[in-house]
């Protein structure tokens, strides 16, 4: 609790005491005190409501005739002037009372949302000339300079480590919880945990560009992009004390002049309106339910950077992926190996040995499947056909060919039949045919999971796009069911496709794209939701994109889509809810049914349920 | 420019939501936010005359809700 917050508890306990003791007093005897009953109560009163009093006043002089604050002053008056005196100060007592649970429970989800943001390191180990440690503030840390971390520390900047190594905690970036190795020369992210050894890293980006700051900067910055239902609130927010005022004016005016009389009955059940006027509950729990949806979001490493994307992923009915990056690992692989007339390691053998020199992607994946590498020194000259192959010059005198088959037909060599699909690499040795290797890009291991679940929340067609060709697209879509894809597209091909998809939403439904952010900025920036994959490295793809992930798990698309809903769902309930039990207070309140002990029910009471409600935002399930 | 200001002792959503009007409507501020959560303003202003509309904001969180003041380093 604040300093503020214990002198109201102070306050309250002892008028509590007091307007107690006093009630009970004048229930049990039968003296008349006259006027000095009403000063008794004024006691507890003025003890538990001198700062409403005061901001009535400081109202008056601004004018502000519709303060939450004036207008409870105005309620707890008019009682004691109908002679409830007991009931003027109880309220305000109550009141102040469900203020204070108010204000705790707002400054508790605000910790506990502060908590799963306490990614920013409080300083950095800096090393001087002579070898020295200072402690300093990662702000006065330039580019270039060493830092060291020990184990359990924060890493405050981004860098390279220079010397040691460790593994690395980065679940508080990217809700990863396994740990990562990290030794000379890796890269490293500001707020990472480091878990076992002594680092020694080399400054690459100051505290200002660093992930830490970026992150927060988005978290926060996403409170001024506002939903829908944020927007409607403060439109609503806006009618609804005036026209709870003027209600409460023909409640106390019209019935008495109409029935000729009861004047003290209308006035207070008009009071009982105002008690309710403030939006409160409202104005409190939606924006903080987005909030903690947000930050509850980034704890998993899904930085959402608005209020209104979280209503758009609730809504998504169409999820576009990018294949390579997003879908597959982006990174080739020998996945078949079929040898013509030989071992499967011999025509690896061969392959390598020709593609020995090359820097090719391609040609690194068959190094790569070979166990121990041919020795270069068998190699007397390499001719790279460009777009084709490489032809390899032997000293004993042999030739190797590996490439496509247009290559090998070139060369005038015979192939067999290819059943399968991917980049194939055929091999050929003076002349003769050795068979083929099949290179592709492998599917993340979560791709599938992550397009049932989105299956599962109901979203109603999942489309691929790539730039590669139709066998290996079809394959792919095949193995991960995906209702629909395109392939040999060029990236504005992609941006025409996405065109017509949005063309199929029907009402209020959204369309998703997730892609590596990096050559899908015009795809990211034209959908709904952009979401950008493992891209926290790279500005242009924050920029363009609507959620961030910051590692490269396809499984999170649907996590982000599900932690939306969820927000969704809290915040119509709060919505229902609030406006719910204040529209049935003020009815029952115009009856004459509900007093103004409800009413501060209907105030304070639902403000605090409706945030304690708008915390479960942050609370997510992982996936499965 | 945009500028970011602490909110201290913002304790009414409510008056949030009214500071943010208020503020939107002062002249030489194209853009404003005041987050509850957060307890900061966040401000899109002619930067030649920061100091007076600065003040202005000022007086106005005062006369919404006197308890609240903008920091203003």
């Amino acid at each position: 609790m604040t300093r503020k917050q214990k002198k109201t508890l102070a306050r309250i306990i002892v008028s509590f005491i007091i307007l107690a003791g006093e009630m009970i007093f004048f229930a049990v005897s039968d003296i008349d005190l006259g006027i000095w009953e009403l000063i008794c109560y004024l006691v507890p009163y003025l003890i538990i409501g001198y700062d409403i009093l005061k901001k009535f006043f400081l109202g008056i002089i601004h004018l502000n005739l519709l303060d939450e604050n004036f207008l409870m002053t105005i309620a707890t008056i008019g009682a004691f002037a109908t002679g409830e005196y007991s009931e003027g100060a109880a309220v305000m007592l109550f009141y102040q009372i469900g203020e204070l649970f108010q204000s705790c429970a707002v400054n508790k989800s605000r910790k506990s949302i502060a908590s799963l943001m306490d990614i920013r390191p409080d300083y950095a180990n800096i090393e001087v000339e002579n070898g020295e440690l200072v402690r300093v503030s990662p702000d006065e840390v330039s580019c270039g300079d060493i830092i060291a971390v020990k184990p359990g520390e924060k890493i405050p900047l981004d860098g390279t480590i220079i010397s040691g190594q460790t593994t690395l905690d980065t679940s508080a970036l990217t809700g990863e919880s396994l740990p990562r190795d990290a030794d000379e020369g890796s890269e490293v992210m500001s707020g990472c945990i480091n878990l076992t050894g002594v680092i020694r890293v080399r400054v690459t980006k100051e505290f200002e560009n660093s992930t830490v700051s970026k992150i927060l900067e988005l978290v926060e910055s996403s409170q001024e992009k506002k939903a829908k239902s944020e927007n409607f609130i403060t439109s609503f927010a806006r009618i609804y004390t005036p026209a709870v005022v003027i209600g409460a004016i023909l409640l106390a005016v019209i019935p008495p002049i109409a029935s000729g009389g009861g004047w003290s009955e209308w006035i207070h059940r008009a009071m009982t309106f105002l008690v309710i006027s403030c939006p409160c509950a409202l104005v409190i729990s939606i924006p903080l339910t987005f909030f903690s949806g947000i930050g509850g979001a980034s704890k998993q490493g899904i930085l959402i950077k608005g209020g209104n994307f979280i209503e758009a992923l609730a809504n998504t009915s169409i999820a576009v992926f990018d294949k390579t990056g997003t879908l597959t690992k982006g990174c080739f692989e020998v996945s078949e190996v079929l040898p013509n007339d030989c071992t499967s390691e011999e025509l690896l053998n061969y392959a390598a040995l020709a593609e020995i020199y090359s820097v090719h992607p391609i040609a690194a994946a068959m190094r790569k499947a070979c166990g121990t590498l041919p020795d270069p020194d068998l190699v007397e000259k390499v001719t790279e056909i460009a777009g084709h192959g490489v032809k390899a010059q032997l000293k004993s005198g042999e030739t190797i060919i590996a490439g496509s088959a247009k290559l090998m037909s070139d060369e005038g060599v015979s192939l067999s039949d290819v059943s399968y699909t991917g980049t194939i690499i055929h091999v050929s040795l003076s002349g003769k045919y050795m068979g083929y290797i099949v290179i592709a890009d492998t599917i993340k291991s979560t791709s599938e999971a992550a397009v049932r679940q989105l299956k599962a929340e109901g979203i109603r067609k999942t489309v691929m796009l790539t730039g590669d060709s139709e066998g290996t697209a079809a394959m792919c879509a095949e193995q991960l069911k995906i209702d629909e894809y395109h392939s040999g597209l060029l990236p504005k091909d992609k941006v025409e496709l996405i065109e017509q998809l949005m063309n199929q939403k029907q009402g209020r439904e959204t369309l998703i794209f997730a892609g590596d952010g990096i050559n899908d900025a015009p795809v990211l920036t034209r959908s709904d939701v952009g979401i950008a994959m493992g891209a926290i490295g790279s500005d242009a793809a924050i920029e363009a994109a609507d959620v961030v992930l910051m590692d490269d798990d396809p499984v999170k698309i649907a996590q982000a889509v599900r932690i939306s809903r969820k927000v969704i769902s809290i915040v119509k309930q709060n919505i229902v809810f609030a406006l719910g039990v204040k529209l049935i207070v003020l009815v029952l309140g115009a009856l004459g049914i509900a007093n103004m002990w409800a009413a501060v029910f209907a105030d304070v009471g639902v403000s605090v349920i409706a945030i304690l409600n708008a915390t479960r935002g942050a609370v997510c399930r992982q996936a499965e | 420019m945009k500028k970011v200001y602490k909110l201290i002792d913002l304790d009414c959503a409510n008056c949030a939501r009214k500071m943010e009007e208020a503020i939107k409507k002062l002249d030489g501020v194209s853009s404003a936010t005041v987050s509850f959560m957060t307890q900061k303003l966040t401000i899109d202003l002619d930067e030649s005359r920061i100091d007076e509309i600065m003040s202005q904001a000022a007086a106005v969180c005062k006369r919404i809700e006197p308890d609240c003041r903008i920091d203003m380093r």
